[in-house]
Order: structure tokens, then C-alpha cells, then sequence
């Protein structure tokens, strides 16, 4: 399998250069990501984008690694579950996770925090209807979502008085 | 003036929000999953399926797929030295169906194969030529009670028939309520997708398993029959595991990847797709329930008559053991004196059906619950005070003649449930994504009509008759160091934060290591049935409290002190009757304990041809109350909120709590109004996560939860397992709602959009 349409390309992962060897030239950013560079944060539940558990950032974009080809994403910047926490401490998303308990199996739990991370980015004071519909593509079969919900809500109100504090 | 200072519990122990000792790793993402295992040298298997419900393999050819570049290994029956044949009660699985022989479903393996990459693997298993000699499937449950089906098994087409006969059949009620009722096929789908990596031994007379699974004990037997191994030989260890709700209960892909690796010589993973995975595992069962309710003019219960039919599928599972739970729960909640019951599970080639979260509860309280509105309506009572009316006590006498001597708080349940207020009106102009159909802005405000429903459920609690599913843990102390080890499946649920929770608080330490869940200790049971925080925390306990006896006797010895007034008081030691204080840390730092202690519950019995007998251990109790907007002309539904108070007997850990209520309340939404496998002529029509309907952030009602904290006498900790109850009574709350707003019986869940418009 190794030997078929297989060539050396580069993937910049969390603000490294990855080379990928002696792959299959077929395999999703998914596959290779746990399989061939180590990082198994991102998890495969559904092979269709339907669950979000594989959820990463490609150029500011939240999609599912299960839906691109790995190949295709060359020259893109990559960032997954992985590279997220500061030094790998926690981000303020994961702490709020934990302090919330929205963590039980914890599968889909990377790519929410994921999904999370670029949600705040983009939307700092999201109404509860728009983490509901921002989030809507990753699904939690444990938590039944109330605990997430309390999560992302906290962190957007920390992050907030953050930054009034800061503009005092 | 008295003065009493209450100190709040200390952080980490019981009663508090104790942190998961694996959420760091699950939140950045390094937490090893079964499906993340990985090893040296390792090779990828996969498993050939026959695509037919019901047919005979002529032939098998094998000798494409070996010319494959890449493919190790290829096994089929001949291949499987021990028995061909694994199930949790009667063994009438094949590893592998063989050639002469028959599949009984569709999704059945025939074959499997190791190879260098998951794309070899695909390519190997089309090269497999199969022949078979197709039947017709025998779908209908009715024709195998008749016995006009033909036989699919030698072991029968009825995996067991059990009646229920108590008390005054000729009771007749003033008001008398009846209905067919059917519950369709639900799945777990638990996000982590079945996976497992099988090590074998250099001598290649052994094998070591990662797994998630629910029970490793009960998996080790198994899979030592099949490969001919004492069972000693195989370890397990117990993998991360994404999720289970039941479906991690049997044998799916261990066996198979144990032969993978011991034929290569190598470490063999197999990981299901999320399609393989709807034809891996078992499914709850779909069940057809006819249910006939007897009662006074003012709505008091006198008579109960019911018939049962849940379709086991292909292969046994649990079928007996989940069709007797829903006939012992055929009352639900109430009191009800006079009773017959006819119940039924039966083979037929639909998919194998066994346990899910409620496990044969959920159907049989579908039907209860649906009836107690219907006589509601008869008699002219609102459905809360006919419930309360009814609401079963501490005491009183099932139609199974064991009397409940749980606590059993059904009326405080009831009306804790009723206090909590109402979501408001919906308003004139909502937002779209607060109505029913949702981001697709179907529905129109002037259409939607409120309902609110009511659905309250008993379930039993830990495994039943006379089975004894003891629990064992070890507690060490070593160096200084406690560590706690146990075979419990940490599932999700949170029993390894539980169990150093009971750590800390018995023995008054901080720091508690959780050993390697593996087969390394005794068994723990299963993660089922709403069991582990009463067996397992048990055993925990129990070993926490032998070594916490020895270090007191320790210091009684040391200090020239009576043991009987030594006691744990936060982290020190103290006299109860004097002033000695002392640091258990001190005390421990150069103490070697070492205790196993197993836990079991009372015994149980089981069922006379009567349905008599003592055959439950204890039982937990639920109200729930839901809130919908319904488009009648669409169809559409959407659940707005969820009321429910729950008897846990004790809250060890409040937030886990919520988590576990939140949750059930989701996958109970799901059955009603989302999730259904489609079964045509024995085939799965949506194996996807794109066709199967899994309740979304946006799907998820707001959930507003009391909790009932009566200690439990009889429970090690006070407590009861909190996990099925959720689920239950949710169901029916939401469907009784769906009928509150349009009026339409809706005998069937899940309610789809065309029984609601049509």
C-alpha cells in the first residue's frame, strides 16, 4: 500500500512542518494527523462531517480533518486540540470544560474545544441561540450538551471582564 | 446559645465536585481512546460482513484477497481454534459463520483480515468471493410465537416466554383503558467507534488486549473459549472508551482481533467505521406492547393486563434478561394489586437487539405512562394527580409479589417536579431557531400550539435474578502513597473520580493514585444497569475501609490507645474522647497495607411460572415533566424543556449528577421524536450518522433538575445509580406532551413528522 500514488509533501501543523512519507496518497488530514504525525486529538466518529468530533482549523476555518484530503491541505496552516493551550498548559476553554463538567467520555470533546476556541474568536459575547447554533455541528452523546453550554458561557464572560480590566 | 459549626466537606471528597482524574488528558486531546492505541510492528484487521439477513454460505474463496500486497493474514471459521460460538448468556454466536452453514443477519462476519493499512484491508475484503443461497428473512416477531416461521437457530425461534399471574383476575374496573403501543429500534451511538489492539505473546500462547468494553471479565471468558486459551492467558486492560449505553455489553470485534494477532505473530488493530459499528453491536429492542389498565371511577389502579413482544433479532444477547425487565416494570410507579402479563422475546434476522441504557424499562414505561394519560382522560383527573393517586410507597407489594424496600419517594418526585415553574410563553415573535424545524424556518409562529406531558418511571437497580455481580477492589497504601486499583469500565460516567472520592473521605488523605483497570484484580462487573457507584463504589469502600481499620489500629497499638475511639476527621486522626490529634500523611508515610475486599449484593431469585419471586435487588425512581411546541401541519417538534426530580438516594457528586440527568434526558428525546434504525426485510436502511437522527445542541431541551436525597439504607454509600432513570421516563413525557398540543394518539415512538400532519 505504501508504494501506491505515494509521494513526500509538508503539513504545517500547530506552527510546525510536518513531512509526510511513504503515504497513501488517499488518506483524509484525519488519518494522517493520528496516524503518521503523532497527534490523536482529533477523533474520527463518523467518516461524513456529521459529528465535528474531528474538528480542526484550517486558515481560521473550523472543519472536519475527516472531509479533506491530507495531501490538499499543503501550504495551509494547520491548528488542532493539540496546539490550543499555552505551552501545554490549558486554554481557557479547557479549564472550562473541566469546571464545568462537560467532559464525561470525552470523545467529542476535542472537537468541541476545537469548535469552541474558534467560535470566541470570532463571536467574543454569543447569545446562548448562537453557541447553540455554532456548536450544532458537534455532537455529544453523554452530556446532552447543558454542561458545554455552561462552559462556553463561562469563558466568554471571563474573557470579557479580561478584557475591560485590561482597558481600565 | 448553641452554637454548631459545620465545616464544608473537604475539596475532592464525597458530596463535592471532584475533578476527573483524566480530564486534563480528554480536554487536550492526549487521552488514549481504544481507537488511539498503537504499537510497534502493527498491523490493521477488518471484518468481512454478509450483506444477506438470511442465507446459506455455499463457498468461500480466499484466493484473490492473498495475492493482495500487504495482507498478512486472512482467518474464517476453520481458523478459530477454541468454540465457534461466544454469547453473554446462551453461546449461539459465531466468531465466524461457516461455510454449510447459516447468517442470521445482515452485518454477520464471515471473515477477517490483517494487512499493512485500513486501504489494504478494504481491497482484501472485496477480493472475498462469497456464495450464498439467499432465504427470506423471517421478520415478523408474531410468526415465530406462532411457529410459523421456519427455525433460523437450533436453539428456537423464542428465546424465552415468561407470564406474570398475581392476585384477582376477575377484577373488573369502572373505567377501563387499553392500547397498542410500539417502541422502534434505537442505538447507543456511542461517539467512540469500536476499536481494539491485540498484542500476542512471543510464545504465541497468549495475547494481551486493549479494549473498551464495559465488563473485561465477562469479555476474558469469552474470548478464552473461543481461542482455546485458559484464561490466564488473556489479559485485558481496559482501553479509553468513548461512550458504551449498553453496547459494549457483548463480544464485537475482541475475538477477532485476538486471532488476528496470535496467527501474524503481531500487534493487530481493528477499529469499526461508524457503518460497521450499526452492524457490530447490539441495538435496543424494538417491542410491540399491548397494554390494558382497570380502574376505579376515581382513578385508582385495580387490574393491569399486558402482552409484550420484543424482537431480539439474529443472536440471544441479553434478550431474557431485558424481556423480564419489562414485564416486572409493567406497573411503572404504582400500586397495582391484580395482574397478567404475557410476554415475549424472539429470534428472528433483524439485527441482534440486547442492552441500552434502561434496558426493556424504556419500552414497558413507553406503555405505562402512555396508558396513566389515557385513563387520565376516562376518568376525568388531571394526569399529575392521578399519577399521585396512584404513586407507589416504600412497602408496598409488586405484581411480581417482591415488596419494594427501596426508598421509594414517587410522590415527592412527583410534586418537586410539578414546582418547578414553566418555561414562559413562546413569544410573538421568536427567533427562528427557538421554534419547531428550527434554522430551517419552516414552521409558522401562528401554527404552533404548547403541549406539556408527563412521564414518572421506577427502574431497577444492579443485575437480577440470582445473578450475583460481586464487585472487587484493592486498596494499598505503599511509601506513603494510596493507590486504589479495580476492573471497573470507566465508561464516561466517572467511576474513577467517584472511587478516589471514597478514598479521600475514608481515609483522610489528598493524594490518591488510581491503579491500571485491567484483569489484574478480581471482577468488577459490568457498567450497567445503573450498578457501579452501588457495587463498585461498595468495593472501593469497603477496601478503603480495611485499610483505614489497620492504620487506626496502628496508631491505637503505637499510642497505647483503645481503637473503638480513633476516627478520621479531615486529614488527621483524632480521639474521640481526648484531645490526640495526628496527620494520617504522618502516620502512613512508613505503613505497608495492602486489603482486597469484594462486594455483593443480596441475593435475588428468579421467576416462578407465575412470574413470582424476589427476582430485583433495589429500585430508583423518576418524574418527568416536558414542555413542546408542535407545528401540527408540519409535523415538527420542538422540546422546549424538560422538568424532572430524581431519587439518588445521595448526591456524591453534584455536577456528575447533572451530567448523568442531562444526558439521559437527550438520548430519551432522541427515541421519542429522532432516533430510529430503519429495518426493511431484515436490512438496515440508515447506517450513518447523515440518516440515523442524534439529538444536536440546538435539539437539546433546557433541563431543570431537583435531586431527591433520601439515604439509602441499604446501598454502601446512601446512594443510587443515577445513570438509567433519565432516560426512561422522558420518552413518554414528551410523547404525552406531543399528544397535550395536537390531540393525536401517537401510539408509536419515535413520533415522526408524518404522524403528527397526517
Amino acid at each position: 500500500m505504501t508504494a501506491i500514488g505515494s509521494e513526500m509533501y509538508t503539513l504545517s501543523v500547530n506552527g510546525r512542518e510536518h513531512h509526510v512519507r511513504d503515504s497513501w496518497i488517499g488518506e483524509s488530514l484525519l488519518f494522517v494527523l493520528r496516524e503518521r504525525l503523532g497527534l490523536p486529538g482529533a477523533k474520527g466518529a463518523c467518516e461524513q462531517g456529521e459529528c465535528g468530533s474531528c474538528t480542526v482549523i484550517i486558515d481560521d476555518k473550523a472543519v472536519c480533518s475527516c472531509l479533506v484530503m491530507a495531501a490538499s491541505a499543503q501550504g495551509a496552516s494547520i491548528r488542532t486540540v493539540e496546539g490550543l493551550g499555552p505551552d501545554g498548559r490549558l486554554s481557557d476553554v479547557q479549564q472550562s470544560f473541566l469546571d464545568a463538567g462537560g467532559v464525561q467520555c470525552g470523545f467529542c470533546t476535542p472537537g468541541f474545544i476545537v469548535a469552541v476556541h474558534h467560535l470566541l474568536d470570532s463571536n467574543p459575547d454569543p447569545s446562548d441561540l448562537e453557541i447553540k447554533e455554532a456548536l450544532s455541528g458537534n455532537i455529544c452523546r453523554c452530556t446532552g450538551y447543558g454542561r458545554i453550554l455552561d462552559a462556553v458561557k463561562q469563558v466568554s464572560v471571563s474573557r470579557r471582564s479580561t478584557a475591560k480590566d485590561g482597558a481600565r | 446559645m448553641n452554637v454548631s459549626v459545620v465545616s464544608p466537606p473537604r475539596s475532592g471528597t464525597l458530596g463535592t465536585n471532584a475533578s476527573r482524574p483524566d480530564g486534563v488528558a480528554k480536554v487536550q486531546g492526549g487521552f488514549a481512546f481504544s481507537s488511539d492505541m498503537w504499537a510497534e510492528n502493527m498491523l490493521w484487521g477488518a471484518t468481512l460482513r454478509s450483506p444477506h439477513p438470511f442465507a446459506r454460505i455455499v463457498s468461500i474463496d480466499v484466493s484473490a484477497a492473498w495475492k493482495i500486497n500487504g495482507v498478512e493474514v486472512i482467518v474464517t471459521a476453520d481458523d478459530v481454534p477454541g468454540l465457534n460460538a461466544y454469547g453473554l448468556i446462551v453461546q449461539d454466536q459465531p466468531v465466524f459463520a461457516k461455510v454449510g452453514d447459516l447468517v442470521r443477519y445482515s452485518g454477520e462476519p464471515i471473515a477477517a483480515v490483517a494487512a499493512d493499512h485500513p486501504e489494504t484491508c478494504k481491497r482484501a475484503l472485496e477480493a472475498i468471493k462469497v456464495e450464498y443461497e439467499v432465504f427470506n428473512p423471517v421478520v415478523d416477531p408474531e410468526e415465530c410465537i406462532a411457529g410459523r416461521a421456519p427455525e433460523i437457530h437450533p436453539h428456537g425461534n423464542v428465546y424465552r416466554h415468561q407470564r406474570i399471574v398475581t392476585g384477582d383476575l376477575s377484577v373488573e374496573g369502572d373505567v377501563v383503558v387499553e392500547g397498542d403501543y410500539e417502541i422502534g429500534m434505537q442505538d447507543q451511538a456511542f461517539l467512540g467507534l469500536e476499536a481494539a489492539l491485540a498484542i500476542p505473546d512471543s510464545g504465541g500462547d497468549g495475547v494481551e488486549l486493549y479494549i473498551a468494553t464495559q465488563w473485561l471479565h465477562e469479555d476474558r471468558k469469552q474470548i478464552a473459549a473461543c481461542l482455546g486459551l485458559p484464561e490466564e492467558k488473556v489479559r485485558l486492560v481496559l482501553g479509553g472508551v468513548g461512550g458504551a449505553f449498553g453496547a459494549r455489553e457483548d463480544i464485537s470485534l475482541q475475538v477477532h482481533t485476538c486471532l488476528l494477532a496470535l496467527r501474524t505473530g503481531r500487534p493487530v488493530r481493528i477499529a469499526y467505521g461508524r457503518e460497521e459499528s450499526f452492524y457490530g453491536h447490539v441495538h435496543r429492542h424494538p417491542a410491540r406492547i399491548w397494554m390494558r389498565h382497570h380502574a376505579t371511577r376515581d382513578g385508582r389502579i385495580v387490574k393491569i393486563e399486558s402482552r409484550m413482544v420484543f424482537d431480539g433479532g439474529a443472536y440471544c444477547s441479553t434478550s431474557p434478561a431485558v424481556l423480564i425487565n419489562g414485564i416486572t416494570h409493567t406497573q411503572g410507579p404504582y400500586k397495582c394489586d391484580n395482574a397478567v402479563v404475557d410476554g415475549y422475546a424472539v429470534r428472528t434476522n433483524n439485527p441482534p437487539c440486547g442492552a441500552m441504557r434502561g434496558f426493556g424499562v424504556v419500552q414497558a414505561c413507553y406503555a405505562h405512562e402512555s396508558q396513566m394519560d389515557k385513563l387520565a382522560a376516562a376518568c376525568g383527573i388531571d394526569p399529575v394527580e392521578i399519577r399521585l393517586l396512584n404513586a407507589m410507597e416504600t412497602g408496598d407489594k409488586l405484581i411480581t409479589g417482591q415488596v419494594v424496600n427501596s426508598v421509594a419517594p414517587v410522590e415527592e418526585c412527583i410534586r418537586a417536579t410539578a414546582a418547578i415553574p414553566l418555561p414562559p410563553d413562546l413569544e410573538s415573535d421568536p427567533d427562528f431557531r427557538d421554534i419547531p424545524g428550527g434554522s430551517g424556518r419552516t414552521a409558522d409562529r401562528s401554527h404552533i400550539r404548547r403541549g406539556i406531558g408527563w412521564g414518572v418511571s421506577i427502574k431497577n437497580l444492579m443485575y437480577s435474578e440470582g445473578f450475583d455481580d460481586y464487585s472487587t477492589a484493592r486498596c494499598r497504601i505503599s511509601n506513603g502513597v494510596v493507590s486504589v486499583k479495580f476492573a471497573t469500565a470507566e465508561v464516561g460516567q466517572g467511576f474513577v473520580m467517584l472511587a478516589q472520592q471514597i478514598a479521600r473521605t475514608v481515609l483522610g488523605v489528598d493524594e490518591v493514585l488510581l491503579d491500571t483497570i485491567d484483569t489484574q484484580v478480581g471482577s468488577a462487573g459490568s457498567t450497567s444497569a445503573s450498578r457501579q457507584t452501588w457495587m463498585s463504589g461498595g468495593a472501593v469502600n469497603a477496601a478503603c475501609v480495611a485499610v483505614r481499620d489497620k492504620v487506626l489500629a496502628h496508631v491505637a497499638q503505637y499510642h497505647d490507645m483503645d481503637v473503638a475511639n480513633l476516627a478520621v476527621d479531615g486529614t488527621d486522626i483524632v480521639d474521640t474522647r481526648g484531645s490526640f490529634r495526628v496527620a494520617v500523611a504522618d502516620v502512613i508515610s512508613h505503613l505497608d497495607i495492602d486489603e482486597t475486599a469484594e462486594y455483593h449484593h443480596p441475593p435475588t431469585e428468579d421467576l416462578d411460572e407465575n412470574g413470582q419471586g424476589n427476582c430485583h435487588v433495589a429500585f430508583a425512581f423518576v418524574a418527568h415533566r416536558a414542555v413542546v411546541d408542535v407545528d401540527p401541519e408540519l409535523g415538527l417538534v420542538k422540546v422546549v424543556q424538560v422538568a424532572t426530580a430524581q431519587d439518588v438516594g445521595r448526591v456524591l457528586n453534584p455536577l456528575s449528577c447533572v451530567g448523568q440527568v442531562e444526558g439521559g434526558i437527550a438520548q430519551g428525546l432522541g427515541l421519542a421524536v429522532m432516533e430510529e434504525i430503519v429495518v426493511t426485510n431484515g436490512k438496515v436502511r440508515n447506517p450513518s450518522f447523515t440518516d440515523y437522527l442524534l439529538p444536536t445542541f440546538l435539539d437539546a431541551p433546557d433541563v431543570e433538575a431537583v435531586f431527591i436525597e433520601e439515604f439509602e439504607p441499604k446501598s454502601p454509600l446512601g446512594a443510587k445509580g443515577v445513570g438509567e432513570p433519565p432516560c426512561i421516563s422522558v420518552t413518554p413525557a414528551i410523547a404525552n406532551a406531543i399528544r397535550n398540543a395536537t390531540g393525536r394518539e401517537l401510539p408509536r415512538v419515535p413520533i415522526r413528522p408524518y404522524d403528527v400532519c397526517l
